[in-house]
């Protein structure tokens, strides 16, 4: 069922959600993005270039935060503009736990053309990790 | 080092097209974690209003990022890639990608700046499809660490 533009009010929140993320996740995105810095996957690396532990992709982060957004909408393809600025690592832990990506978002701005903003909210340990995270959305 | 500012503006020839396969997007989502039947199913694509299944929002980071290679690697620019951080990613749609899509990307540096010592770097990559029409259009910015920030 897709959402209207004449349901949703500045300060709609949208239904948050809860992303966990081992290695083996970044292992398997390494692979489907191309993207092998081994940053993401050897913690001996990571270590020494002065990083906490091997941390998650950025992009990793970015592709789960706008699933908050993608699974409210229903169709993907709603998603006419999104951006997020990477403010901190998501260190994943070889612990078989890994790291818990949090995400929760609201409508920010009624836009023209039945478009909204959505602005995201996503952190790891209660900590925020990524900044001016906003997707456009335009809705039924 | 500091980046010459005279880059600002380059632009890199397009690259050789890439196909876009249903596997591939299945793979993707699969890695994400995103279940949405869009990706995978075409039927279910299809009742949205789209030919084929369509590719996550982030999916044509894919192709944008290997096209920035090109900058990356550009000997006369000489970025040092292992001071290099993602700072932030932005999408701008006119459709998703979809699979079936033969697609190229253009990539210019649209910005050089200095912040605190560091290089900043905007890269934009033009993605368009076979028949010329724009896709997607992503803008990264890199940042070079100082060099004597190593460690940190």
């Amino acid at each position: 069922m897709a959402i209207s533009y004449d349901e949703v009010e500045v300060g709609t929140e949208l239904p948050a959600q809860s992303f966990p993320v081992t290695r083996d996740t970044l292992v398997r995105y390494a692979g489907a993005s191309g993207d092998f810095n081994p940053i993401h996957w050897n913690e001996k690396f990571a270590l020494e270039v002065g990083l906490p532990d091997v941390i998650a992709h950025g992009m990793f982060t970015m592709a789960e935060a706008i699933r908050v957004v993608t699974d409210w909408v229903g169709d993907p393809a709603a998603v006419v503009e999104y951006g997020v600025r990477f403010t901190r690592p998501v260190p994943v832990p070889n612990d078989g736990v890994g790291a818990v990506i949090e995400v929760s978002g609201k409508v920010a701005k009624l836009l023209d053309d039945r478009k909204v903003q959505i602005d995201l909210l996503a952190t790891t340990g209660g900590q925020k990790v990524l900044g001016l995270s906003r997707a456009v959305v335009r809705l039924a | 080092m500091a980046l010459d500012p005279s880059f600002i503006g380059r632009t890199y020839p397009p690259t050789e097209p890439y196909e876009v396969g249903r596997e591939k997007i299945r793979e993707f989502a699969v890695a994400v974690g995103d279940g949405n039947p869009a990706y995978t199913d075409p039927e279910a694509a299809k009742a949205l209003g789209h030919p084929d299944v369509i590719a996550p929002p982030t999916f044509p980071f894919v192709l944008t990022y290997r096209a920035a290679a090109q900058v990356v690697e550009d000997p006369e620019l000489g970025l040092d890639f292992s001071r290099v951080v993602h700072g932030d990613q932005k999408f701008a749609y006119t459709r998703p990608v979809r699979a079936g899509d033969r697609l190229s990307v253009v990539v210019t540096i649209d910005n050089i700046k200095s912040l605190a010592g560091n290089d900043v770097l905007t890269v934009r990559g033009e993605v368009t499809d076979a028949t010329g029409e724009h896709v997607v259009t992503s803008v990264m910015t890199l940042v070079a660490r100082a060099a004597d920030e190593a460690g940190e």
